[in-house]
């Protein structure tokens, strides 16, 4: 099954990316380090290569860029006041043990 | 050497970020609460060896991460273990119902935003811990896998995998929680 799922992908079974270009496959496996700018700069570049060229694959990465900020954004909490007045205070107790 | 009169000046503003990852690690509130404080004392008293000019944030989270480890790992002896491996890459994307796409974003990102807070929190709650705090560094923190590796003191290599392992594991969490409301299909997966 390729990267897009059967039949979603648009490269014929035996249709090889020539040499220094990758395919479907390779761009999916490795597209958690792309969006998480940890691959190297000859590797970046050939995924956006890859990018310019496939619509399934540029959908693929808007579809976990949005999951990732999706997340970022509903897992945030607002802290509660009476925490940062407690966390004030243990401070200040801290401050009042140690001289100086 | 940083002057301990500074730190609550430097150190206050990271507090809602901490508590985030407190809250979504020991999974309520009173637990979160003492774990942001004591990792504020903590921090606090280990002022004077942060070095100046380095992630104060990052050395932050790493005291909130041992303190957390101390204290609640001891509670259980057995480490937890995703079990993603009929998990394939883009799982949810490719379940995600109604596709039609519509004018300007895709179909599935706009599925994704019916999932409520609730979804989400419960979501990331549910993964095994190591994978979760992975997960909550890179994906709602944005640190880069260097630092989550001193963060939590695992080889890098150990940490790509458990983002890896992690996001998936959300994506069929995610799955798991929206099939129950229509939000995805969960055939085969593949079209």
């Amino acid at each position: 099954m390729g990267a897009h799922g059967a039949g979603g992908g648009h490269e014929e079974p035996g249709d090889e990316p020539p040499a220094g270009f990758v395919g479907c496959d390779e761009t999916i496996e490795r597209l958690y380090a792309y969006l998480d700018g940890e691959l190297t700069d000859q590797r970046r570049i050939e995924i956006q290569r890859h990018l310019d060229l496939c619509g399934p694959c540029v959908s693929a990465v808007g579809f976990e860029t949005e999951l990732r900020r999706v997340v970022a954004n509903r897992c945030k909490e607002r802290v509660p006041d009476t925490l940062v007045a407690r966390v004030a205070e243990a401070l200040q107790a801290e401050r009042g043990n140690v001289p100086g | 050497m940083a002057d301990q009169a500074q730190f609550t000046d430097l150190a206050m503003e990271y507090m809602p970020a901490l508590y985030t990852a407190a809250l979504r690690m020991t999974r309520n509130v009173a637990d979160a609460e003492d774990l942001v404080q004591e990792t504020y004392l903590k921090a606090y008293r280990a002022f004077g060896s942060f070095e100046e000019g380095t992630n104060l944030k990052a050395w932050l989270y790493r005291i909130l991460t041992n303190t957390y480890i101390n204290i609640y790992r001891a509670k259980k002896r057995r480490p937890e273990v995703a079990d993603v491996e009929d998990v394939e890459e883009l799982y949810l994307y490719h379940r995600l119902a109604d596709r039609t796409p519509t004018a300007g974003r895709s179909a599935e990102e706009e599925a994704l935003e019916r999932f409520t807070d609730e979804d989400v929190k419960a979501a990331v709650e549910s993964l095994p811990e190591a994978f979760r705090l992975a997960v909550l560094l890179a994906d709602v923190e944005g640190f880069s896998y260097k630092e989550i590796a001193e963060i939590t003191d695992v080889p890098i290599g150990t940490v790509m995998s458990r983002i890896h392992r992690g996001r998936k594991a959300l994506q069929k969490a995610l799955v798991d929680r929206g099939s129950t409301r229509g939000l995805v299909t969960v055939s085969d997966g593949a079209r």
